[in-house]
């Protein structure tokens, strides 16, 4: 399988728009930041403008360790983007961060079949354009 | 009070209609539309310049927009309208709740409610889910975080909800399969099924090709073309039309948090309709085990699965050992998707689970007809797990 391989131009960007931009630009940073609430410290993903416990409209990037577990994936087997069609099979993860949000990723460097729930992960960063990273991670163990 | 306020049993659904379901279409939407509308009030005895709402699950592209029916129709009055497009597949169920609202609310008299699905000869779901610009957020969503790393179409972020339930529940293969098989042996007694003439067994299931693990080929619903519509009436209304009444007793709609993402919310597996469900049921003062038929939305047997559950026919978990042995087959303890479902008969966003719960509630379904059937339920799934259900009674 493939492992660590930077994107292919025909792939998808992400929309380079507001808060979207700003995510993928910290990734390009080399870091993983989530927007987190400035008055109740609740963290929240996808970004958007208000924080659902208390509704305040005050926040920041707030970094995280890059450090997590695996919550669940799916093996792709048939690439319904064709952009993906050199890459199957492929496991797209969910990963939980310690510090609580929740993002699609990939884990690189170990077969899907050697996926287990609640493996723990770190994030590692690949540069797809100018500007922006996606989030990857690898198994911990591996380091 | 509950008289007063609640909607329970004070509409009802007069007439149905459906076109062809087909895969390669010549017409357009808003002729598949149109055509689905016009069988829907000659079903019910109705003239179409009666119609005073026009009620749009999918917005104008699921068959046009109110303009487009008042100008094809020749209304002279329209009063209400609305679009429902972000519930995704939940938009038909949540129309009839809109629909039954505003009749209920005196706001109109007729309500019509068209969907049209082009999903063979138009843009197909995995699309809509990847291209910019949809105005879903749902969608966006998928754009922004899940698509650049190969995750753009529902076979794909569906099955991260099913791995992971597979995984907490020990569920097996051959139950989801047990649900695909069911489908396509109720599809082989429906005239206007796509899958009628092609019957499967659980072997053909097991070996159709991995799409997204756990999800085989056979596990996702089928993408093609047509039309349907139902029209809804009040009580009183109902009473001098050609068919019988089909009351609506319960109906509601749930979200899930965050609605827009699946990854972060705090339990994958809590959809739309686990909120919605308890409310239906008490509006209708009806409990699951009474129902004689339920038409679930069935986008992927895994989420058919969950919603199963949610509906309350058995608890979290249990939803494997349920479908097996026949149990949700015509002839078993509660035939479900009597029609084939989205898996055999056609995808009309489950507009055609509306249409053949009516069908069945009026014994109107000739070879797969359940025996007296009164009471059945609907359910809607979409945008990530919005939520509807209707309980229908004869």
């Amino acid at each position: 399988m493939k492992t660590e391989t930077t994107a292919p131009v025909n792939k998808r960007l992400p929309q380079l728009r507001g808060y979207t931009q700003e995510f993928y630009a910290w990734c390009a940073r080399q870091e993983l930041r989530f927007q987190r609430c400035a008055k109740c410290g609740v963290w929240r993903h996808p970004p958007r403008p208000m924080c659902g416990s208390c509704h305040s409209m005050e926040w920041a990037w707030a970094p995280t360790a890059g450090l997590g577990k695996v919550y669940c994936w799916t093996t792709v087997y048939q690439a319904l983007d064709p952009a993906f069609a050199g890459d199957v099979p492929y496991a797209a993860v969910i990963v939980e961060l310690d510090e609580g949000p929740r993002l699609a990723t990939w884990v690189t460097g170990i077969p899907p079949a050697d996926l287990r729930l609640e493996m723990p992960v770190e994030v590692w960063f690949d540069p797809i354009a100018e500007g922006v990273a996606l989030p990857k991670f690898r198994p911990l163990a591996s380091k | 009070m509950p008289e007063q306020t609640s909607l329970k049993d004070r509409t009802c659904i007069v007439g149905v209609g459906e076109t062809a379901y087909t895969r390669g279409t010549s017409k357009s939407s808003l002729e598949l539309a149109l055509e689905a509308s016009l069988l829907a009030i000659e079903d019910a005895g109705l003239a179409p310049e009666m119609i005073d709402a026009v009620i749009l699950p999918g917005g104008a592209g699921g068959g046009g927009t109110a303009g487009d029916f008042i100008a094809n129709f020749g209304l002279k009055d329209l009063r209400y309208t609305t679009s429902l497009q972000e519930m995704g597949g939940a938009m038909n169920v949540s129309a009839l709740e809109c629909a039954a609202t505003a009749l209920a609310g005196g706001i109109a008299n007729y309500a019509l409610i068209p969907l049209c699905c082009r999903f063979y000869s138009g843009r197909k779901a995995r699309q809509l889910n990847s291209d910019p610009g949809t105005g879903l957020q749902s969608a966006e969503t998928i754009r922004d975080y899940y698509a650049p790393f190969g995750v753009g179409a529902p076979p794909q972020h569906y099955a991260w909800m099913a791995q992971r339930y597979m995984q907490l529940y020990g569920t097996t293969h051959e139950q989801l399969g047990a649900i695909a098989v069911a489908m396509r042996k109720h599809a082989q007694l429906h005239p206007n099924a796509v899958m009628r003439g092609k019957p499967m067994d659980l072997a053909d299931y097991l070996a159709s090709r991995w799409v997204s693990y756990p999800y085989r080929l056979l596990d996702c619903c089928l993408e093609t073309d047509g039309a349907g519509a139902v029209l809804v009436t009040t009580t009183e209304r109902a009473k001098d039309l050609r068919k019988r009444p089909v009351y609506v007793s319960g109906i509601a709609s749930g979200h899930p948090y965050p609605p827009h993402d699946l990854p972060n919310r705090p339990d994958i597996l809590k959809m739309g309709l686990d909120f919605c469900a308890p409310r239906a049921y008490a509006m209708a003062g009806v409990k699951p085990a009474d129902m004689d038929f339920a038409e679930i939305y069935d986008c992927f047997t895994g989420q058919m699965m969950l919603q199963i559950e949610a509906a309350g026919f058995c608890q979290r978990g249990e939803g494997g050992p349920f479908v097996e042995h026949g149990r949700i087959e015509l002839g078993g303890e509660l035939p479900m998707n009597t029609h084939g479902g989205l898996l055999s008969q056609a995808h009309n966003s489950g507009m055609n689970h509306l249409v053949e719960a009516v069908v069945q509630l009026r014994h109107e379904a000739g070879a797969r007809q359940v025996n007296d059937a009164e009471l059945g339920l609907v359910t809607g799934w979409g945008g990530h797990g919005h939520g509807s259900i209707a309980v229908l009674r004869r």
